[in-house]
């Protein structure tokens, strides 16, 4: 039951279905009635092409993307853990509902706290979720969408509840929600501040015809974000002979993007400064020409493993030009995300680090594929954290 | 020119032109001053790939931000030399400016706060109100910018008391004393905005009291974010201290713990004006190029005055627009001014949640 005096709002489900929540069985993995249903709700999604995030995930939950995704877990005897919790971030819009979806796709219950801003997003997403529902009433056991403050005893409750907690939003909502204790056999999934960074072979860069699309697909994974996704790139490491002609090429091809499409804000002018002078403070660096405020680079000489405390957003990059892949490994610590590449074969990344076995790299992708989601995130396995093998 | 000879030069005489080559010359100097001894300064500017020959003008110069104060410690003298260190006051859990000085840029803030206040109140020595609690100053190693401000306005009270008690109640019994004990006296007033707006203003109203300061002068600044957020405009703040203590003149004031000393009185025709010690020059955020007329910009300011600390010129975090120079009705000459507030919080995209600072 739900104390009368918690403030919880729920876009989807309600406190009375709530008090039932522990009964509902969980279902197979990737069962026919949670692709189905989430099938429908990808119809629905795909009218909204103002908004592109909306789309793509969209698109990552039709019937044929999840068949694909099913096919990497074919013929495991594995069910849903039962009920999950997903705290999302609260300045992304879509996370959310990537969140639920691998939820759903595990085979569970879930409870998610939508982002707290008023994001059209979360409102388009919840309400074509809450008309499917309609269609597939069987379904509605398994969907809950709450918004709430700051409020511990909430976090406690569903806390209390659930068999497996997803918390987005970096290490300080980690340290706030990890006051609220789960049930002993109950596993955790926290997705930590981390940061990534990015590779370009600079001759294989100069050859490349398609200079705007690459231009496209930086700017995507890194400006659409602020900078400030922990799967945007920070820092750029140069390869090859002709770093600084590609180098040229690269950022003039990026600042004709920013110009037209990024907005900075003065503040966030300002905070790049700091950055760039606490950096020159403690490290030798160079400040690299550029039009304007909106692309800040400063080339680094020297990689040592408390460079990336210096890493900034809003269009700040660090660059350096390697002559070994090895020289970045103090970066490629357990902080270190995603590796973004361009003009290198992939086998020759995973090589790297197979070879070298950093604690961090969870993720090996071009840039045109740096945001996507996948099930594999953070170096987990969604699916296998959220669900449960049966043995024979 | 020596500082001493500038603090000969009226604050508000020079026009822009005469103005521009001796701040010029002199911040240039003091640019070299600090790159040769302080460590960071001299690597920021070197990363900046810094070049004297070609500074053509003053806005040529580099400028820190403001905000670096409150994040690495900045000093252009020996540990040995600073005899005290200034802190602006954040609230709790901010972090705040640490501003270190020795002897010599202390002294000169001083002096420069006199040369500018008095072309104001006139030199005379007057019978001052402190409106703040004598408790700011207990700590007199870390001095608050609210510490800071009444002690340098300090130099204007012949004998001061303080408007409130420990625990911010308004004296009003002593405080209608000191005003009989000095009828026939001009009386000087002095706070920081919200200080006078919240435990001076706000307790005479709602308790009805009656206190005549028609023949008194108020000086305050600092912290109109916290006006603007209770929606006081500087018209209403001014109508409404005439209302309860028919206050007639009130001078207000921009200024910073980072550049004690060269503060910009605002005129009374509503404009802040830059002395002859410093400057403001508004950029354009995009890429910091300089505003033009009526543009609104960044605020950087610029003074003579710091040496014991790099912050000769600084970028602030607030937003403002230049009026004009030279030409303000009330005759001050060199530029006149507007600040319009706090640049405005971003809100990033990003997973990161900052979800401790939401509550």
């Amino acid at each position: 039951m739900i104390p009368m005096q918690l403030n919880i709002k729920f876009l989807i489900g309600d406190a009375e279905k709530f008090s039932k929540i522990e009964s509902v069985k969980p279902l197979e993995i990737f069962s026919n009635e949670a692709c189905e249903f989430l099938s429908a709700v990808s119809k629905k999604l795909l009218a909204f092409r103002n908004f592109p995030d909306v789309m793509t995930f969209g698109f990552w939950i039709r019937r044929a993307s999840t068949s694909q995704m099913a096919a990497a877990y074919k013929n495991l005897n594995r069910i849903g853990r039962g009920i999950i919790f997903h705290i999302a971030p609260s300045n992304v819009p879509v996370n959310f509902a990537y969140s639920f979806a691998a939820g759903l796709m595990a085979g569970n219950v879930n409870i998610v706290r939508v982002p707290s801003n008023n994001f059209p997003q979360v409102e388009i997403i919840c309400s074509a979720i809450e008309k499917t529902l309609r269609e597939f009433p069987e379904m509605a056991a398994y969907v809950y969408m709450v918004r709430y403050g700051h409020e511990r005893e909430i976090n406690d409750l569903f806390s209390g509840v659930c068999d497996t907690r997803v918390i987005w939003g970096g290490d300080a909502t980690i340290t706030e929600i990890r006051k609220s204790p789960l049930k002993f056999r109950a596993n955790e999934i926290t997705f930590a501040d981390r940061y990534s960074i990015a590779v370009i072979q600079a001759d294989e860069y100069l050859n490349a015809e398609n200079k705007n699309r690459i231009a496209q697909d930086f700017y995507n994974a890194t400006y659409l974000n602020d900078q400030n996704a922990c799967n945007s790139p920070k820092i750029i490491i140069w390869q090859g002979a002709k770093t600084d002609s590609a180098r040229e090429i690269f950022w003039q091809n990026l600042q004709e993007i920013v110009d037209r499409e990024y907005n900075l804000q003065a503040v966030q002018a300002v905070d790049k400064l700091v950055k760039f002078d606490l950096l020159a403070i403690d490290k030798k660096t160079a400040l690299k020409k550029s039009a304007n405020n909106k692309i800040i680079r400063a080339e680094i000489f020297d990689i040592d493993a408390g460079l990336m405390n210096y890493a900034g957003n809003s269009g700040f990059f660090l660059e350096y030009v390697a002559q070994d892949l090895t020289e970045i490994l103090p970066i490629c610590g357990g902080r270190c995300q995603t590796l973004s590449y361009f003009g290198y074969e992939i086998s020759a990344l995973k090589n790297f680090v197979n070879i070298n076995r950093p604690r961090g790299i969870d993720r090996i992708v071009p840039f045109s594929r740096t945001l996507d989601f996948s099930l594999n995130w953070d170096g987990y396995d969604l699916i296998y954290s959220m669900s449960r093998v049966i043995a024979e | 020119m020596s500082y001493e000879e500038l603090l000969t030069i009226e604050p508000f005489a020079l026009a822009q032109d005469e103005k521009n080559s001796l701040l010029l010359k002199n911040l240039l100097s003091l640019t070299e001053f600090h790159r040769a001894n302080c460590v960071a300064y001299e690597k920021i500017t070197d990363a900046i790939n810094f070049r004297a020959e070609s500074v053509n003008g003053v806005e040529d110069l580099p400028f820190l931000p403001v905000r670096l104060f409150k994040e690495a410690e900045l000093a252009s003298v020996l540990k040995s030399e600073i005899f005290k260190t200034m802190t602006s006051s954040g609230t709790s859990g901010q972090r705040v400016s640490k501003i270190f000085l020795d002897k010599e840029t202390s002294l000169n803030q001083q002096k420069t706060l006199i040369k500018i206040v008095s072309s104001l109140t006139g030199s005379a020595r007057m019978p001052m109100i402190i409106i703040d609690s004598p408790s700011v100053l207990k700590n007199r190693q870390m001095f608050s910018a609210r510490g800071a401000g009444i002690l340098g306005f300090s130099i204007f009270g012949r004998k001061s008391i303080y408007a409130l008690d420990d625990d911010m109640n308004l004296q009003f019994d002593r405080i209608a004393e000191f005003v009989a004990e000095n009828s026939g006296r001009k009386i000087f007033l002095f706070g920081f905005t919200f200080m006078v707006w919240k435990y001076f203003y706000q307790v005479l109203r709602e308790k009805n009291l009656k206190l005549d300061l028609s023949n008194a002068v108020l000086i305050h600044g600092g912290g109109w974010k916290k006006m603007v957020e209770q929606s006081v405009s500087p018209a209403e703040f001014r109508r409404a201290l005439n209302e309860v203590c028919g206050l007639n003149e009130i001078f207000s004031y921009y200024g910073m713990v980072e550049q004690t000393g060269c503060i910009y009185p605002e005129c009374e025709h509503g404009h802040l004006h830059a002395s002859v010690f410093s400057d403001v020059i508004i950029r354009r955020a995009e890429d910091f190029s300089v505003c033009k007329i009526g543009e609104r910009g960044v605020v950087q300011v610029v003074s003579m005055l710091p040496k014991s600390y790099p912050g000769h010129s600084l970028l602030t975090e607030d937003e403002g627009v230049l009026l004009g120079v030279d030409d303000c009705p009330c005759g001050r000459k060199g530029k006149y001014f507007q600040i319009i507030g706090r640049l405005a919080n971003a809100e990033l995209r990003g997973c990161s949640d900052t979800y401790a600072a939401e509550h």
